[in-house]
């Protein structure tokens, strides 16, 4: 069975220079432990290898579910000089989350607005 | 006049940020402080080109419509004002905004500018520099150089403030440096409080892409839902003198700021969060955590300090040739088919015209435009746009891009429309080094009416 990294977590992409950084926050702590198993460097890299060639660095907050991959040379030659039409790789992000892992989705995941109190 | 609480709102995260929000969280925020970022890496280079124009120039070209909207409520309110809207010319900001105050109903403030952050000299007297990005020397650019800045830190921005200023306006100052400045003055920290440079760096750091705390960036409709997106308001950090931090945002407006937009913003455009290097301190964010107290605000805990490094980054702006673009639509029965001969015959027009590119990209936006990923392995679209960028030292060859894509609408295939040239640009890269701090003079210089 496989789950991709949408069902399990959010993420954000930064950039600086020619260097992307993505992060993934897991939902829940069942997403959390499938995410820190499974969400390798070696696999984030395999994903972007068609704009990369790395190196991809993980690290880990566990406290907040988190993992922060820094992906270099993903950016086109860099922000200023890219010919990319999105040269900061905002949307970036989103390709994290077509990521399929081994594992399933134990619970369903998801962030409702908060209530107002 | 130690204080014990304090509360900075930002009103801009970046220099074409939308106006409004930064009004509302002047009138309705109870600030003390308002700060507002303004400044990417290259910006400062295309402000230093224009200042070369014309020297009154060089400021944030948005200087003043945001400040005409800003202004009279912060002074009203007895607001504090911190931006680095200077740019490449922060004395010309100052001035310019003299001018048009009183215009505003501002007739009467003070405000103290933050001048030594251009290092273009320093620069040229040492092209030994290895550049951080390849090692090369910055000898390799310098005959391209544009601008290069040093990167200041808040310790720049409490001296403003200590001047009794109402605005203090810099060029270019690390980004939480705007956030952290007030706390130094307000509070009289010092440098070797690292647990509290620790925890106001990290505010700065939170604060400063404005929206993207609160709701921006984030909703995704059925999965992250976020309450009136529209109303999207920004954010605000209420700091104490013993370096405790809370964010919330104004009061009543859209967005949500909890502990997963906390925890996105947290690690956005940061590296290894156990070192994120500013001019004031070196911060640990690896065991960061958030505590929501209520709704829309939140506590910061488990930042960790170390000493500011010797060393400041600079950022050097070059040419770097000139970019063209262009587009074209294609819809229907065989789009992608007509589109991939529309790319051909541009390709094979530009080559019989002996024009030829360092780089160029071809996208198929609706296919691989964004992710790169490969078309073959996308549903075909019932409609496709092409677009052809190209990167090379010619600004002519720059500009026969655009043109030649969009005389595909009578010279190309069938159902060619919407084209677009884009026409060429001159590209501004940017590189960065680092030099012994002691190297940069920064002085703070009051503004006076003429």
């Amino acid at each position: 069975m496989t789950v991709r990294v949408y069902d399990l977590g959010h993420a954000r992409a930064g950039d600086k220079g020619n260097t992307s950084n993505i992060s993934v926050t897991a939902y829940n702590d069942e997403g959390w432990q499938v995410l820190q198993r499974e969400l390798t460097p070696e696999r984030v890299l395999a994903h972007f290898r068609h704009l990369t060639p790395g190196p991809v660095r993980r690290y880990e907050l566990p406290q907040l579910r988190a993992l922060n991959f820094v992906i270099e040379n993903a950016l086109g030659g860099g922000v200023t000089r890219s010919l990319a039409i999105d040269p900061h790789g905002k949307s970036l992000s989103a390709l994290m989350l077509t990521i399929n892992l081994p594992g399933h989705n134990e619970r369903p995941a998801g962030l409702a607005a908060p209530a107002k109190v | 006049m130690a204080r014990d609480k304090i509360r900075i709102g930002c009103g801009a995260g970046f220099s074409d940020d939308r106006i409004p929000p930064g009004v509302d969280i002047v009138e309705r925020g109870e600030l003390d402080y308002l700060a507002m970022e303004c400044l990417a890496e290259r910006t400062i280079a295309r402000e230093t080109l224009d200042r070369a124009k014309d020297p009154s120039k060089g400021y944030t070209p948005v200087l003043l419509e945001r400040m005409e909207a800003i202004m009279p409520p912060a002074l009203r309110r007895g607001v504090k004002i911190v931006t680095n809207m200077g740019a490449a010319n922060p004395m010309g900001a100052a001035r310019i905004l003299r001018k048009h105050a009183p215009e505003w109903g501002c007739p009467d403030y003070t405000c103290a500018v933050v001048q030594g952050d251009e290092v273009t000299d320093i620069m040229r007297a040492h092209p030994e520099l290895p550049l951080m990005e390849d090692g090369a020397p910055l000898e390799s650019l310098l005959n391209r150089m544009a601008s290069a800045n040093a990167y200041l830190g808040a310790d720049v921005v409490a001296q403003g403030f200590a001047t009794g200023a109402d605005l203090v306006i810099t060029g270019r100052v690390a980004d939480p440096a705007l956030f952290l400045g007030p706390m130094l003055h307000a509070f009289g920290w010092s440098y070797d409080d690292y647990q509290k440079l620790a925890n106001g760096t990290l505010a700065g750091h939170l604060l400063e892409c404005s929206g993207q705390l609160t709701g921006g960036c984030f909703a995704d409709p059925g999965m992250k839902e976020v309450e009136d997106l529209a109303g999207l308001g920004y954010p605000l950090a209420d700091v104490w003198a013993d370096g405790r931090v809370e964010v919330s945002k104004t009061p009543g407006s859209g967005g949500r700021l909890d502990i997963a937009t906390c925890t996105e913003q947290l690690l956005y455009e940061m590296h290894d969060p156990s070192a994120y290097i500013t001019p004031d301190c070196v911060l640990d964010a690896s065991g960061v955590s958030f505590r929501q107290l209520a709704h829309d605000r939140v506590a910061l805990d488990g930042a960790r300090g170390k000493a500011r490094t010797p060393t400041l980054k600079v950022v050097v702006g070059y040419f770097d040739g000139y970019m063209g673009s262009g587009e074209m639509g294609f819809a229907g029965i065989n789009a992608l088919a007509r589109a991939k001969l529309g790319i051909e015959v541009v390709k094979e027009r530009l080559r019989r015209r002996g024009l030829s590119y360092d780089e160029m990209r071809i996208d198929l936006i609706g296919m691989n435009a964004l992710h790169g990923n490969d078309p073959s392995l996308c549903p075909e679209p019932y409609e496709v746009r092409l677009r052809i960028a190209a990167r090379t030292t010619d600004k002519k060859a720059a500009e026969a891009v655009g043109a030649e894509v969009r005389s595909l609408h009578m010279q190309g295939p069938t159902g060619a429309g919407g084209g677009i040239n884009f026409g060429a640009r001159q590209i501004l890269a940017v590189k960065s080094v680092l030099i012994p701090r002691e190297w940069v003079k920064p002085e703070i210089i009051m503004e006076r009416a003429a």
